[in-house]
């Protein structure tokens, strides 16, 4: 009972932290694009503009909550569902720190840790797809439908580069369990290794979670909004709340995989984890100020033509490596 | 080996309250007033026209498909992957058989121009 208990705590406050984490990136994002483009962003509500994102959630709190005309009711209120259910629950298998001891008890640092870890996060990110899919169909509105088509293509598309990108750091941990994977970094990490995997999924996580040079679901000048045009208050709220949390995922897992999780001198391990991955959520908002958006032919050639091979290659080159030239 | 997906499947109930939760919370808190004008789906202001599920094109077919198969052959890597360390050439080998197979398929596809998006 007490296990239960404390399972159901720390599912509470990692959910919650998410959801905070969200929060504070939407103002970061915003404020750090304001520097970016010579301008101070939102700086009204509370100090330095620091209450912003509580505003916002209040906000579409309070908004009426629009179904169009002919729209598929239920699926129209499962797609965001969806969304925001797949991207919290996929944190689950992330350690974000070494096991702790309280009340004589040892905690590990994360919900679970199935020895097929890595998968099983792979699964449940890919879920997040039938959210964009089923909410752009469902809306009946062309835009919308066109949007959730293109995302579903390009997620599907990427997916796979991502899924290869990441066999060097299995070959080369020798596990798919993540605390293993973690453990297997104590003296290097991947990333000096598997420098092209590493590369190869960073390009991937951007275009899964539909980021800037990649947001071609949302493609304003085209698409309206993409599959989310239709969705008003809480709803809207939801699909963002998941893409956020999904940026936080992706780079949570890059940070377990290539740049050995929670280990760092000095600090204590968690705040380690929380620098590494809010390094990259910096570079997320960089390269949104930085990078035009890509033409469609161009991102799906780019996927299936260049980084599927070196993905293969990289992958292959590395078992060649374990069992040839360094046994 | 069942015990370590118990806490797993008990953060999943955590993660459905929340979701169906902050979908709720919405529902009791926003007003409700509709109007025709409102319900009608957004096509920059103008009224919508034509059928609402357009005609698109059968690429999106073509590569749900190809997914399918390369995604299936991307898992059967990881199993490889990790008892790389035990099976060494044997299972080098074995893997550079399996990828020539594929190899095979991925040059067809390519030839064929299944991952051109234009003609």
């Amino acid at each position: 009972m007490a296990a239960v208990i404390i399972i159901v705590i720390k599912g509470l406050i990692l959910a919650v932290l998410l959801l905070t984490a969200f929060g504070v990136l939407t103002l970061t994002e915003r404020k750090v694009l304001g520097r970016f483009q010579f301008r101070p962003g939102p700086n009204r509500v509370g100090p330095g503009g620091s209450f912003q994102f509580l505003a916002d959630g209040l906000k579409l709190m309070l908004k009426e909550e629009i179904i169009p005309n002919g729209a598929d009711r239920f699926v129209f209120l499962l797609a965001p569902t969806i969304s925001l259910v797949a991207a919290l629950f996929a944190f689950a298998v992330i350690p974000w720190g070494p096991p702790i001891h309280l009340f004589g008890q040892t905690i590990p640092m994360e919900i679970g840790g199935p020895n097929v870890g890595i998968l099983f996060l792979f699964a449940i990110t890919s879920l997040g797809v039938y959210g964009l899919i089923l909410g752009g169909w469902s809306s009946q509105n062309k835009y919308s439908l066109l949007g959730g088509l293109r995302s579903s293509a390009q997620i599907i598309s990427y997916e796979l580069a991502m899924g290869l990108s990441v066999v060097g750091v299995l070959i080369a941990a020798g596990s798919a369990d993540l605390n293993n994977i973690v453990s297997a970094q104590t003296n290097l990490w991947f990333i000096v290794p598997q420098i092209i995997g590493f590369l190869i999924y960073v390009v991937c996580m951007v275009a899964e979670t539909n980021r800037a040079p990649f947001d071609l679901p949302e493609a304003e000048n085209e698409l309206v909004a993409g599959y989310h045009t239709e969705y008003t208050g809480m709803k809207f709220a939801m699909f963002f709340m998941a893409e956020y949390i999904n940026m936080v995922t992706v780079s949570s897992l890059a940070t377990t995989l290539f740049l050995g999780g929670w280990h760092g001198p000095w600090l204590p391990p968690e705040i380690w984890f929380i620098i590494k991955v809010a390094a990259f959520m910096f570079f997320f908002i960089w390269l949104r100020a930085t990078l035009p958006r890509l033409r469609y032919d161009r991102l799906m050639a780019f996927g299936w033509k260049v980084l599927l091979p070196v993905a293969l290659a990289n992958a292959l080159a590395t078992a060649v490596w374990v069992s040839v030239v360094a046994r | 080996m069942l015990t370590s997906y118990f806490p797993i499947a008990l953060y999943f109930l955590v993660a459905v309250v929340i979701g169906v939760g902050v979908l709720g919370a919405s529902r009791v808190m926003g007003p409700r007033k509709p109007n025709a004008a409102k319900l009608q789906t957004y096509e920059c202001g103008v009224t919508p026209e034509g059928e609402v599920g357009p005609r698109f094109s059968v690429k999106f077919y073509l590569v749900a498909m190809l997914f399918m198969i390369f995604d299936v052959e991307a898992v059967s890597f990881y199993p490889w992957a990790v008892l790389m360390h035990q099976l060494r050439l044997f299972g080098l080998l074995e893997m550079a058989l399996f990828v020539l197979v594929l190899g095979i398929g991925y040059a067809y596809v390519w030839k064929r121009g299944g991952f051109q998006w234009q003609e």
